[in-house]
């Protein structure tokens, strides 16, 4: 257990180490996109006179090394800086963004994984067969399709409707649009996200269903699953309690890549929907230059990637005997 | 029925005659007193209801948005102030421009000077009293040396702002008879101010119809109604929400299903479609924003004026207001004054495409078979790409060769506007024929995109300004708008209208204002559930 928590140090030591990267990267490869805040923010109405000034109360005429230290030295005593445009901290607007992002996330997820992984197992157990294949169709169609086309597809069958004229012969189960804010009560709140939860849903379960089914499926020709067979036991048994633990390491790491992109890969998901999740806040402040915001947005990605990783490869350590005792 | 229902709608906004709709009527087989009937349903619904929650669906608004008017730019933010805060004067819903909190204004002879006297009795949302400190402290909250307002350039004619009593003095730098349309500007919002400046408490206070409850940048804001409100029948709803959706079919999709009432900036590609639901009613109005693809005078070959005549020749607008706007917009003369416009000069002939008189010109400048670029990104507006490579497969056959450069739009207006010799731009609602002249035509100033100066329409402009007879402003702004049509260095293919989509359930006064989207960005005070 000792080795588990020693390599939890070294793995969260790195992670510091990457973020610092991270944001290094960030600053500089902002700072390469053409126009600088004020220019993006003046747009067409930009004077050369407002410009400097912007500039001068921003601090924005100082050189970006400057700046950039500035910005560091704020974030280790904990202030992330102040969004250029709202002037509101950074902190409180990552805050309330990263719930609704986290939320929509926690809510795709409680539908994808169970439901992948069922799907899995099943399409092993019952390999080439007619479910089988259907699975693998659907999951692998829906997949393919953008996410934007499926969350469109979703909204004519499931909220617009489809229509014969003026009348409705389906539809309306589900408003199109993601309208959630803070006095929207937690059922009201499920029931608005469920389109965007669906879809990325769609979006996701081919990935990890096809990754548990192939890890069964090797698993299942191994001389140990022979053995099992060849003493009689029951196809579920052998399936839940001789195969599936052996296989749960790749699952596991599948599953931490969809949940990564569950938190930050959304973007899309979000214009459709009009949610105001994080991805959304990001590609503002990226358009307008906003740089402590796009550096802290990154720095929770960045994060989330880093830490999303660590579970999978300790939950993989842990599932794992041969690796949680080796020598 | 439906068909009637929305046929007798049309007559109320003045879109159908009586006559037309009743023989329509009779022939869909309806008897002449339910046709009558229909008409006078109709009609009732133009008496404002009170109540009801309007949500907004608005196709701007970002997450750096902020309710400091210094910050205004995009049309979400605009609608905000339309619901929050008051100005001066604004332009009222037949295009006109009346007085708003001031109750009225008077000017010099040489209108250089202009004294608005403020309304009695008027209050903030917080309570207090609305002085002439507080309008002296907005406006000078877009002037000054650290100003970073975006209005700076339309403030700039105001040389000096003083109070007399509950009267504004403004003094400017030269005679300007079109000053209230300026001080109308949604920028010059007024707000409450403390020493001097507004903003100390956050800008969330004005004297507007409605109340700021909640604001949350590019998301949402929620109104409430201002119980106090100063004007007589105006803001009818209890309360607003604008959420900003900025994809296009989601508002669609949203008004569709009534999560929305109004929308703007309908698709024009579905629009035909949207407009087959008999829940929605497509609003269109014609404005001043119109596309342009100014060509730098300064720079060769466009400072001759035969290669700039050639190349106004060398397309066919009609096609382009087909084709880029579906045919939602009307073709341009090469000046920026739409019919909208107080002072359109009617009588100048429509420039059509002209390939052989196009290739004349260019043998006169000595410049066959001429070659040029055209930078266009969809920033400048969407759809700019299509219109350039339009007008280069048209040119083609006046031998002028034209390169469509593709830009990024990321810095597209500090890096390609002004800056490249040719490309693609867009203006909007400038209400005055002088605002748009000296903001982008005059010799020298900011704006002035296309780097032209022309003596006599520079003398006009200043002539015009300040002239206070109708008449004779009408011809001159005439004169004005054939000089920039015949030697100017933009290309005007189109004026685009403003196209909305309006749940069946809105209803609005028969005029609704064109300087803006949604009836000026009031809709949320002009408008009302039926």
């Amino acid at each position: 257990m000792n080795a588990i928590l020693t390599m939890i140090a070294q793995r969260l030591a790195l992670g510091v180490l990457t973020l610092f990267i991270v944001s290094l990267i960030i600053f500089f490869s902002v700072s390469l996109m053409p126009g600088d805040y004020a220019e993006a923010i003046l747009g067409q109405a930009a004077l050369p006179d407002t410009v400097r000034a912007f500039r001068e109360q921003l601090g924005l005429d100082q050189p970006a090394y400057v700046r950039y230290f500035q910005w560091l030295g704020g974030v280790f005593t904990g202030d992330l800086g102040t969004s250029f445009s709202s002037e509101r901290a950074v902190t409180e607007l990552i805050g309330a963004r990263f719930g609704n992002t986290m939320f929509l996330a926690a809510y795709a997820a409680l539908i994808a994984v169970p439901l992948a992984l069922v799907l899995g197992v099943l399409a092993a157990l019952y390999r080439n067969s007619f479910y089988d294949r259907t699975v693998n169709v659907v999951t692998l169609t829906t997949i393919s399709s953008p996410e934007f086309f499926l969350a469109y597809v979703l909204i004519m069958f499931f909220s617009v409707g489809l229509w014969n004229g003026s009348e409705m012969i389906m539809g309306g189960f589900f408003p199109p649009i993601a309208n959630v804010s803070d006095d929207v009560g937690f059922w009201e709140r499920v029931y608005r996200t469920t389109l965007p939860a669906v879809t990325m849903t769609l979006v996701i379960v081919a990935h990890m269903m096809r990754m548990t089914r192939a890890s069964i499926i090797n698993l299942l020709a191994s001389p140990y699953i022979e053995m099992a067979n060849l003493k009689g036991l029951t196809k579920s048994r052998i399936v839940f309690k001789h195969a599936l633990p052996n296989a749960l390491a790749p699952i596991i790491n599948v599953i931490a890549v969809n949940m990564a992109y569950l938190i930050v890969g959304v973007v899309l998901i979000e214009v459709v929907f009009v949610y105001p999740g994080l991805g959304g806040l990001l590609v503002d402040s990226v358009s307008k230059r906003d740089i402590p915001v796009v550096q802290g947005s990154c720095l929770v990605f960045a994060a989330v990637y880093i830490l999303l990783n660590l579970t999978a490869d300790v939950l993989s350590i842990i599932s794992n005997p041969r690796l949680l005792h080796p020598r | 029925m439906i068909d009637l229902k929305k046929l007798s709608k049309k007559v109320v906004s003045g879109k159908l005659s009586r006559r037309d709709f009743m023989v329509k009527a009779i022939a869909a087989g309806a008897t002449v007193p339910f046709a009558t009937h229909l008409l006078a349903e109709s009609a009732k619904a133009a008496t404002p209801n009170k109540g009801g929650n309007l949500r907004m669906g608005i196709g701007h608004g970002s997450t750096t948005d902020s309710t400091n008017p210094a910050t205004w730019e995009n049309g979400y933010m605009a609608n905000v102030a339309g619901a929050f805060v008051n100005h001066l004067a604004e332009v009222n819903n037949k295009g006109e421009i009346s007085p708003e909190l001031a109750e009225s204004w008077e000017s010099s002879p040489d209108a250089a000077t202009w004294r608005f006297k403020l309304r009695k009795g008027l209050e903030f949302h917080n309570g207090k009293t609305v002085t002439a400190e507080d309008v002296i402290a907005s406006f000078n909250h877009h002037r000054g040396d650290d100003t970073t307002s975006g209005a700076k350039g339309v403030a700039k004619p105001i040389k000096d702002i003083k109070a007399d009593g509950d009267t504004v003095v403004f003094e400017l730098e030269g005679g300007n008879a079109d000053f209230p349309f300026i001080a109308s500007d949604y920028h010059f919002a007024i707000m409450p101010s403390k020493d001097g400046k507004i903003g100390a408490d956050g800008f969330d206070v004005g004297t507007g119809g409605f109340m700021i409850e909640s604001y949350e940048p590019g998301v949402r804001t929620t109104f409430k109604r201002n119980p106090n409100y100063f004007k007589e029948g105006m803001a009818h709803f209890d309360s607003v929400e604008m959420l900003s959706i900025l994809d296009a079919n989601a508002r669609q999709s949203a008004l569709i299903t009534g999560d929305i009432d109004i929308m703007d900036r309908v698709d024009l590609k579905t629009v035909d479609l949207l407009a087959r639901n008999p829940a929605v009613n497509i609003m269109e109005t014609t404005g001043t924003l119109h596309y342009t693809f100014p060509m730098r005078t300064d720079t060769a070959p466009f400072d001759n004026n035969d290669v700039r005549m050639a190349l106004k020749l060398a397309f066919d607008r009609q096609e382009i207001v087909d084709k880029v706007l579906f045919g939602h917009g009307s073709v341009g003369n090469d000046h920026p004054i739409s019919s909208a416009n107080q002072f359109h000069n009617s009588e100048l002939p429509q420039r059509q495409y002209d390939p052989e008189k196009a290739k004349w010109h260019l043998k006169q400048a000595g410049m066959e078979g001429l070659t040029v670029e055209l930078s266009a990104a969809d920033a400048a507006y969407g759809g700019a790409v299509d219109a350039a490579v339009l007008y280069k497969e048209r040119a083609a056959a006046a031998g002028i060769n034209i390169e469509v450069v593709r830009e990024p739009n990321d810095g597209y207006w500090s890096n390609v506007w002004m800056n490249k010799p040719w490309c693609a731009c867009y203006w909007g609602g400038r209400p005055t024929e002088d605002w748009m002249f000296s903001t982008a035509y005059q010799g020298g100033v900011d704006w002035n995109d296309t780097f032209w100066s022309n003596e006599r329409f520079d003398a006009l402009l200043l002539e015009a300004r300040s002239e206070l007879d109708q008449a004779k402003r009408h011809e001159m702004y005439g004169e004005m708008q054939a000089i920039v049509s015949n030697q100017g260095g933009v290309v005007v293919p189109m004026f685009a209208n403003y196209v909305m989509g309006l749940s069946s359930k809105i209803a609005h006064h028969d005029d609704v204002a064109g300087n803006w989207d949604l009836d000026g960005n009031k809709a949320a005070e002009r408008w009302w559930f039926s």
